[in-house]
């Protein structure tokens, strides 16, 4: 006999009551986004406005609230790939290793003799000495100021390679030195990044790693990738030089040997010569925030940690009278001369802020500079009214498909037909209801794909009827061709759904933004109509069969 | 007896081999057209694929794409191809044209200035303009995306190719892939043909097709496999008619109602989607074409070991659902 053990009905209709309800707030889409914006605005601040609390109140908590995500290409908003220039960091570590060395080899200049440093690529640090012949000895004090490596990866390796050729000694940046100095700068990249973008208060933004060097943003809701181009793209890299001899109006001057030019950000023309391994960097600020000087016009004050107290403290104590340069993102913006000693690490920037640019700046630096330039590789803006119509057309569509799907169904295999078309909506109510609940992403694309499954969907159902038809044929009573139909049929549905599947993984493993959100669409929707076709239409006719026996019936 | 729309005759006995070298021929001559366009019209590939910038405009006035390439000619922005949108989703004072810049010379993404002063030079000549979408890719990324999607095509028939082989014999799985080649050359040859923008959304459209294609196959040779055990005797080419003819009402059903529903979405779903949809659509004719005439046919020219047992017939695992139907 045609049965269904009771359990499994059980699981089977709790599954689609399941689905139901999680599908059930798309309906009510805008009120369920303002109702979710508010609670989440409410556990961010702990307040609301009336307006929020009305949006909150116009969904019942109690009811389910997980909606399916607009992709970007429906919702609007930007999408940007960016760069990190990693080498960047390298040539600050050799910056920064300068001064050490130089240090160090200076306490043997007895031996080595005068030490100078070579320019080189970005990763390498070469130093000439005057004694060729006592390179040895060179490289033996330069070894001490290797470490090995912190991290995971390379243990037993030192961060830096050193080597002794002629009269040079080479620095270089070991490869676990590198990874993890690679690994770190994608780190705080990408917090720096969230940050800004948190900080500008935008919905859902993705902020992801991509790659060794990339990172993927996208931001719904937002005017424009210029717009989220300007809220990262700003390095705000904060550094303090000493400055050597006046300003000078030719852009072209010859600062030097580690020496740099830097033109002025408020005196059009004017550059400064000044040192290029800064006394303190942005990175030992610990506060900033806007403030005004001793004139009422708007400045930064600005805080140090320890370290960078004591430099900057030291550096002031012996360089009274002479000029130093704050320089952000390559600009002088103020030069100004050091009246004393400044103890206890704090200061003022001024410059010829407004008020806005001021505060703007002092949150730039409190977020911290990235650690490295940034180019961006690809970028698209969607505007909204562009998603309203993608969605608009593609809910028409869908409609009208799946209506004529449903015609041609019943018109061809009649009250099978309607048993299909019901296991068709339970379907397509699964693939947004599994959506919504693990948060998935729906875009253009997707929409297609959500269509398509309608069409192809009904295809598991079609193997099966095709094949009761055929049993029947063979003059078989009417539950044996409905049991042989099933049974018969399993092999092809099982074969035909995998490749299908397979192709799907592919697209959402190698795809990315809108493909993604078709291959998931298309991943859901192959296991969604399996599920429907052997599992839903089967309890329908079944229970059908239970109730009517027919001796005999048309498919 | 209720009223049953039947496209296909309950039994049918179509010789699918009758003509078969003059299908197969046609095929063989499209596919080799396919590749002589394609080389020699070349693709018309987006900006995923050779970098640039795309500007979706859309304005209440009725636009002259003319006056917009002045506009935009002393800007200096090198190819510059600007073509009107129609659409029969569009409201009546809705004008959209498609801007596509170059990439422009050692820059990724556009540079800021340049979008702005391309914009500004649009408004100028017709104030109600708004940038509804702007996308720039610079040729970096543009040309690992090409090996992207050269990757996941192939990716997806060797997936294809090696299921096939497990689940069934390896002389299907030959079939399959000529099938899935023939699909997909004959998809990017109409492409190249009619100069369609070929991006990422036609290699989604691409994979969706090897695994629409691969579906009609396998349910084919499913078929051919069972009757091949219960037909022990019977010629090759006799039970490869048989098997077709029997699911060729399955079909004529699935490929119907995957039309149907890609048609709607082809005419209503608006121009943003329009190739990727009509990549699909294609492809599922062709897919349905070359799972009866071109699949089966390699099967043939290879011929089958009809001494070893088939393969596992059906899968025990995912029949186990009915057996508890059992009288």
């Amino acid at each position: 006999m045609l049965q269904i053990s009771l359990w499994k009905r059980v699981v089977i209709l709790l599954l689609c009551l399941a689905a139901l309800v999680s599908a059930a707030p798309n309906l009510f889409y805008n009120r369920v986004e303002g109702h979710n914006d508010a609670v989440m605005a409410f556990e961010k601040t702990g307040a609301m406005t009336e307006a929020q609390v009305a949006a909150r109140d116009a969904w019942p908590d109690w009811l389910p609230s997980g909606l399916v995500n607009l992709g970007l290409d429906l919702r609007g908003g930007a999408h940007l790939l960016a760069e990190v220039h990693l080498d960047e960091v390298y040539k600050g570590r050799m910056d920064a290793l300068w001064p050490e060395a130089r240090r160090a080899l200076a306490a043997e200049r007895a031996t080595i003799g005068s030490i100078r440093r070579v320019p080189s690529p970005p990763d390498v640090l070469r130093i000439q000495i005057g004694n060729p012949d006592q390179i040895a000895k060179a490289v033996e004090v330069a070894r001490t100021l290797t470490s090995p490596v912190v991290g995971l990866t390379g243990v037993g390796q030192s961060d830096y390679e050193v080597t002794g050729e002629g009269d040079t000694i080479t620095f270089r940046l070991s490869e676990a030195e590198k990874t993890a100095t690679d690994d770190r700068t994608m780190a705080q990249s990408l917090e720096i990044v969230r940050r800004r973008v948190d900080a500008a208060g935008t919905r859902e933004p993705t902020i992801m790693r991509q790659g060794s060097d990339r990172i993927l943003i996208e931001v719904p809701g937002i005017g424009s990738a210029q717009e989220l181009k300007d809220l990262i793209g700003t390095t705000a890299k904060l550094t303090f030089h000493q400055v050597y001899g006046p300003p000078t109006a030719n852009p072209d001057a010859n600062p030097g040997p580690n020496r740099m030019l830097l033109p002025s950000a408020e005196r059009e023309g004017i550059s400064y010569i000044m040192d290029d391994v800064p006394v303190v960097t942005g990175d030992e600020l610990t506060d900033a925030r806007p403030d005004t000087d001793q004139n009422g016009y708007p400045a930064v004050a600005f805080r140090f940690n320890p370290t960078g107290a004591r430099a900057f403290g030291d550096y002031t104590a012996s360089h009274i009278g002479e000029p130093f340069a704050i320089v952000l993102d390559g600009k002088v913006i103020s030069a100004p001369t050091i009246q004393a000693h400044i103890a206890g690490g704090s200061g003022i920037i001024t410059g010829n802020f407004s008020v806005e640019e001021a505060t703007n700046l002092a949150l730039l630096l409190r977020a911290g500079a990235l650690p490295a330039g940034m180019t961006f590789l690809e970028e698209r803006t969607i505007g909204p009214e562009l998603g309203a119509d993608s969605i608009e057309a593609g809910k028409k569509a869908a409609m009208v498909g799946f209506g004529l799907v449903v015609l041609w169904m019943i018109a061809s295999y009649g009250l099978f037909g309607v048993f299909a078309s019901v296991a068709l909506t339970m379907n397509i109510i699964m693939v947004f209801g599994f959506m919504s609940a693990v948060g998935a992403t729906l875009t253009m694309p997707g929409i297609a794909g959500i269509v398509l499954t309608m069409g192809t969907a009904v295809d598991a159902n079609v193997l099966v009827y095709e094949r009761i038809r055929e049993e029947l044929r063979s003059a078989k009573s009417a539950a044996r061709a409905i049991e042989l139909g099933y049974e018969k049929a399993m092999s092809a549905i099982i074969d035909a759904n995998v490749t299908t599947f397979l192709t799907g993984v592919i697209l959402f493993v190698l795809g990315a933004g809108p493909v993604r959100g078709f291959a998931v669409t298309l991943i859901v929707g192959i296991a969604t109509s399996v599920f429907t076709a052997i599992f839903v239409t089967r309890l329908m006719v079944v229970t059908w069969y239970a109730r009517k026996r027919p001796k005999t019936f048309t498919v | 007896m209720a009223f049953r729309l039947k496209l296909v005759p309950e039994h049918t006995n179509i010789d699918f081999f009758r003509w078969q070298w003059l299908t197969f021929g046609l095929s063989g001559v499209a596919l080799v057209a396919a590749l002589v366009v394609t080389l020699i019209m070349g693709l018309n590939f987006g900006i995923d694929f050779r970098g640039g910038t795309t500007i979706r405009t859309e304005s209440t006035q009725a636009l002259d794409v003319a006056v917009y390439r002045e506009a935009l000619a002393p800007l200096g922005l090198g190819d510059v191809s600007i073509t009107q949108v129609f659409d029969p989703t569009f409201r009546e004072d809705q004008h959209v044209a498609s801007i596509r810049i170059q990439a422009q010379e050692g820059q990724d993404a556009i540079a800021p200035e340049q979008m702005a002063s391309i914009q500004s030079a649009l408004q100028e000549v017709d104030p109600a303009v708004k940038f509804v979408s702007t996308e720039s890719v610079g040729p970096k990324v543009s040309g690992e995306l090409i090996w992207t999607a050269i990757w996941s095509v192939l990716a997806g028939v060797a997936a294809i190719v090696v299921y096939v082989w497990l689940r069934f014999e390896w002389q299907y799985s030959v079939g399959a892939l000529v099938a899935l080649v023939h699909d997909v050359g004959l998809t990017i040859g109409l492409f190249a043909l009619f100069q369609i923008k070929f991006d990422l959304a036609i290699i989604a459209a691409l994979l969706t097709i090897l695994g629409y294609s691969i579906n009609d196959t396998v349910v084919v040779f499913d078929r051919l496999r069972e009757n091949l055990i219960k037909y022990k005797t019977k010629p090759l080419k006799d039970v490869m008619n048989l098997s077709a003819n029997e699911t060729l009402s399955r079909t004529v059903m699935t490929s119907g109602t995957t039309l149907i529903a890609l048609i709607s979405l082809l005419v209503l779903g608006g121009d943003v989607i329009r190739g990727f949809v009509f990549a699909m659509t294609w492809g599922v004719v062709v897919g349905t074409y070359s799972s009866i005439y071109v699949a089966k046919n390699i099967v043939l020219f290879l011929g089958l070991d009809r001494n070893k047992t088939p393969k596992d017939p059906a899968a025990k695992f995912f029949t186990e659902g009915t057996q508890d139907a059992n009288p």
